[in-house]
């Protein structure tokens, strides 16, 4: 058994509990958090190593060979998504020691932090989708708590949108797996892709994908099923909206491109295509939502959604080209989502508001800040030579090497109005005149004052540069991501030997 | 037997939808239950509702006695009703505080987060 694969779950496990145990201790709590967020990262690096040289890992928990016992899977893009995973609580880590007041460091802010990166990595890594569930469900206890720590009135009225619509989405999910046990009698996700290719009862089959596409859709916040993301998530402290900005989202696309590679693929003219068109309106809706809103963090919010249709996108497609546009995505989009909501902390840490009628003028004291915003920016846009350019690059290449014409028009116009969004913040926030008078000593404290939040602002920055400049290695790594999950018979092979050698 | 489980599974989902809609927060912890129930119910029924032989090898055999009934539908059901119990209670605490915090039982009034 690969002992790796069990490191990204227990680390953050052992970690929650050594700081819920030193509940009253902040300082050792503080400093405990970082290095366990490290150690996460260290561990998924080692697991990529493994995955890179060996192929796809598996371990079998209890020692209970699949399909009986739970299997633990890791194939390039589950490594992918951990490190990740890792990246992320390291920078929310750092930040979280200056952007968390006290009263919510005593109310469990850290342990909470990495109980929901244990369910984060747990997601990625399970091969058994009851094993998911109960991952989504730690994850989802967790984001809860997180969501309303401080229990501000915002706080509680997003709450109660994000928990209902989870829970929702939680129930869906769950009769999907009861309903695919009863007709297929197995649970895991190996054996599951087997059973399915054999096309028995392939109607009833049809209609557990699309209640599996609604549930995660939920999750993902995909259209029409996204409304609960942004009343909810510009509601908690920057550095918790960044998280979940950047990672409880991807964990429902990732969970969709799952499935929808290994499992459901019988019909993929039918299903994909719905997930196709599904991409396009997302995109859409996303990026016409932000162009109306004023407030720096739903901008932001509206933003996710639009972005989470050019992933689905690539997963619609369904080539080889496609799918690896659509790893490239979600890694350039979890650190350049992530690190905009960090910039939107820093903003409101120095000014005092989100709202961008009230603010202006940052550039002229903070020009560094501002170099800082327009990074993740313009990689968000697309501008090349930055990571997000490269991204869209593969998939409008993708869509029309196989003439899908129409995604690829709404994925060009999407792209031209996320750079209007982003300039729009840009000119407000930064750019135009100062509507309040600030006294000049008074509320201007000097940017090395706020290097908690500025380290991990800057890392993630210098990340995004890097993948748009060094772009080679990491679309290698991307294409050879999507050629496993095209070829689900190497990830049977790896689970259950007996059946995969059968195929 | 099945159809009769099938029936309720059927008002169990309906209620809770109807629930989840109204406009009371209590209302919605009411229908999220429901939901739940309704879920646990389906997968019961789904998981063939039959009388069997425990999943137990008897001593000496290697095979199951014929007809065994099959336990994993109830390891599911009870592992979600214990989730289930969990995120109900952290629910209820939340339209508690939500009802202090906000003053206001009513969904209509609960639009500060949707404003732009």
């Amino acid at each position: 058994m690969n002992i790796l694969l069990i490191l990204p779950i227990i680390i953050p496990f052992i970690t929650g509990i050594i700081l819920i145990l030193a509940w009253n201790n902040r300082p050792f709590q503080r400093a405990f958090s970082v290095v366990g967020a490290a150690a996460l990262l260290i561990a998924g690096l080692a697991l990529l190593r493994d995955v890179w040289q060996n192929g796809i890992q598996v371990a079998q928990m209890g020692g209970w060979p699949a399909p009986f016992g739970i299997t633990l899977v890791a194939d390039l893009l589950s490594c992918i998504m951990v490190i990740l995973g890792g990246i992320m609580v390291l920078s929310i880590g750092i930040y979280s020691l200056m952007d968390v007041d006290k009263g919510r460091e005593s109310f469990g802010y850290y342990p909470l932090l990495h109980i929901l990166m244990m369910g984060i990595s747990g997601s990625f890594l399970t091969g058994d989708l009851f094993n998911l569930y109960v991952w989504f469900e730690v994850m989802l206890m967790s984001s809860f708590v997180l969501l309303v720590l401080g229990g501000e009135r915002n706080q509680l009225e997003g709450g109660i949108k994000y928990v209902t619509l989870n829970l929702l989405s939680s129930a869906i999910f769950l009769a999907a797996v009861g309903a695919m046990y009863g007709l297929v009698g197995t649970v895991n996700m190996a054996d599951l892709a087997v059973m399915v290719q054999r096309g028995e009862q392939a109607g009833i089959i049809q209609t557990l994908a699309t209640m599996f596409l609604i549930a995660f859709g939920i999750k993902a916040a995909i259209f029409p099923l996204f409304f609960w993301l942004p009343s909810s998530y510009h509601t908690p402290p920057a550095g918790v909206s960044a998280i979940f900005a950047g990672l409880l989202t991807k964990v429902g696309v990732y969970t969709l491109i799952r499935v929808f590679t290994l499992i459901f693929i019988l019909d993929v003219g039918y299903t994909h295509t719905i997930i196709l068109v599904l991409a396009g309106f997302t995109m859409v809706s996303g990026v016409l939502g932000a162009a109306t809103q004023n407030e720096m963090r739903r901008i932001l919010s509206f933003h996710i959604i639009s972005q989470i249709g050019y992933m689905i996108m690539g997963l619609g497609l369904y080539t080889p080209l496609a799918l690896a546009g659509s790893v490239f995505y979600i890694m350039h989009h979890i650190i350049v989502k992530a690190n905009l909501f960090l910039v939107s902390g820093v903003v409101n840490r120095l000014r005092g508001t989100y709202q961008l009628k009230k603010l202006g003028g940052l550039y002229r004291v903070y020009p560094m800040l501002g170099v800082l915003f327009l990074i993740p920016a313009f990689s968000l846009a697309g501008v090349p030579p930055l990571s997000g350019f490269w991204a869209k690059f593969a998939l409008i290449r993708a869509a029309l090497e196989i003439d899908s014409y129409l995604i690829v028009a709404a994925a060009l116009v999407v792209s031209l109005l996320t750079l209007f969004s982003m300039t729009k913040i840009w000119g407000e926030v930064f750019w135009k005149a100062d509507p309040a008078e600030h006294p000049e000593t008074e509320e201007n404290p000097p940017l090395s004052q706020l290097a908690y939040l500025i380290i991990p602002i800057a890392g993630l920055a210098l990340i995004t540069v890097s993948i748009g400049l060094f772009s080679e290695p990491f679309f290698a790594l991307a294409i050879d991501a999507a050629k496993q999950l095209l070829n689900p018979a190497e990830y049977i092979q790896a689970v259950n030997p007996v059946v995969g050698g059968s195929l | 037997m099945e159809v009769l489980l099938a029936v309720v599974v059927g008002i169990l989902y309906a209620a809770g939808f109807y629930m989840i809609m109204r406009r009371s927060i209590v209302k919605l912890i009411l229908g999220l239950g429901l939901l739940g129930h309704a879920s646990n119910m389906f997968i019961f029924t789904i998981g063939r509702v039959m009388r069997g032989n425990p999943p137990v090898m008897p001593h000496g055999h290697d095979v199951l006695t014929q007809p065994y009934a099959d336990p994993l539908p109830q390891a599911f059901i009870l592992t979600a009703i214990v989730i289930g119990f969990g995120v109900q209670a952290f629910a209820t605490v939340l339209v508690k505080r939500a009802y202090q915090t906000v003053g206001t039982d009513d969904f209509d009034q609960m639009i500060s987060t949707d404003q732009p």
